[in-house]
């Protein structure tokens, strides 16, 4: 009890002061989880819908797949990436390992399937309901897809926030491949368990009270932009 | 009158899971009037628009345009039973099709707007689609069909679970789009609409077409049993 009230004081206070490296590491830790996120995004969204419209041979699988690769362990994806970035593996030539891109990439592995399989099923509903009308318009594969994407967008932002809620939380795979490198590739959950694993639980409770408010506030911005949940919208 | 009819149905066959639904039915759409399609629930209906509108797939037969299949699509509109709205404003729904058709955006919105005032929505631009009533939503689904100016407009019973006065709306709408020369093919389960409407008559049991002719006869004269019990409100099977 002790401590989480001394990690309250921590934040505040590293929030009061606005500590250098507390900024430093929180911008970061928006940095690459937001790109990973426009990135997991641009491809999961238009394929959970693509999913939705087309049947094709092994479409049960590729969802079942998607399904199952939602809980892809981090650490795993951290471990593989990290292979083929390291200076021995396939792309080692481009030097990317312990740099932010290296998260980058490592995050876009582990949320790509939960937002496309959240799209698929949210899609899925709407498809069921436009079909018929799409079909009698003649529209074609591309103008399906971008209609649905369009009426369900609100319901694709869940998809992008559930998203987001995993990458900016993620420590496993971040930690091996960004190498936590002070002013580099340190980022909140990496600070986090740095500063646990040295025994300072006030300023790790401190950073984590800091992590909480920021997935809170990238939320309320996003739902604030979008008018979601407004009156009389659906 | 468009180019594209007649429509010639021959032998045109629909099974689904090893049962047929549809046929064979062997039939002419004829260029001009209004043609209504009626009968018992499960006698077909539904399916026979669809083939004609060219979104059921044939088991069998064929079923011919005057024009090459892709031209016929992009001509004709359909309107469902239960009307299908976008989730977007009336004034969206309405600019959908003349989106598809690649209509510039100040056309496709001034002449969304002269739609959505015929229809009594002209007030309701912004509103979304799915707050309208079941009447509003019917009407939108009819002048987002009609805003295409299509040759053939197929209707699958419009007016189920309408009250008279959407019903009237509705039927003015219609007969609006026939003057204007557009080809009506409709399912109705109502016979005084299809006395007020029709001109002529398709009549199903069973997924054929248990006989056809022209209103002013048909009513008065039917042929078979069937028929004549239909119109007196007997159950057919």
């Amino acid at each position: 009890m002790n401590d989480i009230g001394e990690g309250i004081v921590a934040a505040l206070g590293l929030l009061v002061t606005l500590d250098p490296d507390l900024i430093d590491i929180s911008l970061r830790s928006l940095q690459v989880s937001l790109s990973a996120l426009v990135i997991a995004c641009a491809i999961a969204i238009p394929f959970g819908t693509f999913l939705a419209v087309q049947r094709f041979r092994f479409r049960r699988t590729v969802i079942s797949v998607l399904n199952a690769l939602m809980g892809l362990p981090p650490v795993v994806v951290g471990l593989v990436v990290y292979l083929l970035l390291s200076r021995s593996g396939p792309f080692g030539v481009l030097g990317l390992l312990f740099t932010p891109t290296a998260m980058i990439i490592a995050q876009v592995v582990i949320i790509t399937p939960l937002i496309a399989s959240i799209t698929h099923q949210a899609m899925r509903d709407l498809w069921a309901e436009y079909h018929d009308l799409l079909i009698s318009l003649n529209t074609t594969k591309v103008q399906r897809v971008g209609t649905l994407m369009w009426d369900g967008r609100r319901t694709l932002l869940t998809a992008a926030l559930a998203g987001f809620g995993r990458a900016i939380g993620e420590v496993g795979a971040i930690m091996i491949v960004g190498g936590n490198i002070d002013n580099v590739t340190r980022v909140l959950t990496t600070a986090i368990a740095l500063e646990t694993g040295k025994g300072d639980f006030a300023l790790a409770l401190g950073l984590g009270f800091v992590l909480i408010m920021l997935a809170l506030l990238v939320n309320f911005a996003i739902h604030g932009l979008s008018g979601t949940e407004r009156e009389g919208r659906w | 009158m468009s180019d594209m009819l007649p429509l010639e149905l021959s032998g045109a066959t629909v099974r689904r899971k090893g049962k047929t639904v549809l046929g064979p039915v062997d039939l002419t759409l004829a260029q001009q009037g209004l043609t209504i399609v009626i009968g018992p629930n499960g006698s077909g209906k539904t399916t026979l628009l669809r083939v004609m509108h060219g979104v059921e797939r044939l088991s069998a037969g064929s079923a011919e345009w005057s024009v090459p299949h892709s031209e016929a699509r992009r001509r004709q509109s359909y309107v469902f039973q239960s009307p299908i709205v976008l989730r977007r404003s009336v004034l969206d729904n309405l600019c959908y099709p003349l989106k598809l058709m690649k209509v510039a955006r100040r056309d496709r919105v001034a002449t969304a707007r002269d739609w959505a005032a015929r229809i009594g929505l002209g007030d309701a631009l912004a509103t979304p689609a799915t707050r309208l009533s079941g009447g509003e939503r019917q009407k939108l689904a009819l002048a987002r069909a009609l805003i295409r100016k299509p040759d053939v407009l197929f209707l699958d019973e419009p007016c189920a679970n309408l009250d008279g006065r959407a019903t009237r709306d509705i039927e003015a709408l219609l007969l609006g789009a026939r003057a204007a020369g557009t080809r009506i093919v409709m399912a109705t389960h109502d016979m005084g609409q299809a006395r007020r409407l029709a001109t002529d008559l398709i009549f199903m049991v069973s997924g054929r077409v248990h006989e056809t002719g022209h209103a002013g006869h048909i009513f008065t004269h039917p042929e078979t049993p069937e028929l004549t019990a239909f119109y007196n409100g007997d159950i057919v099977e």
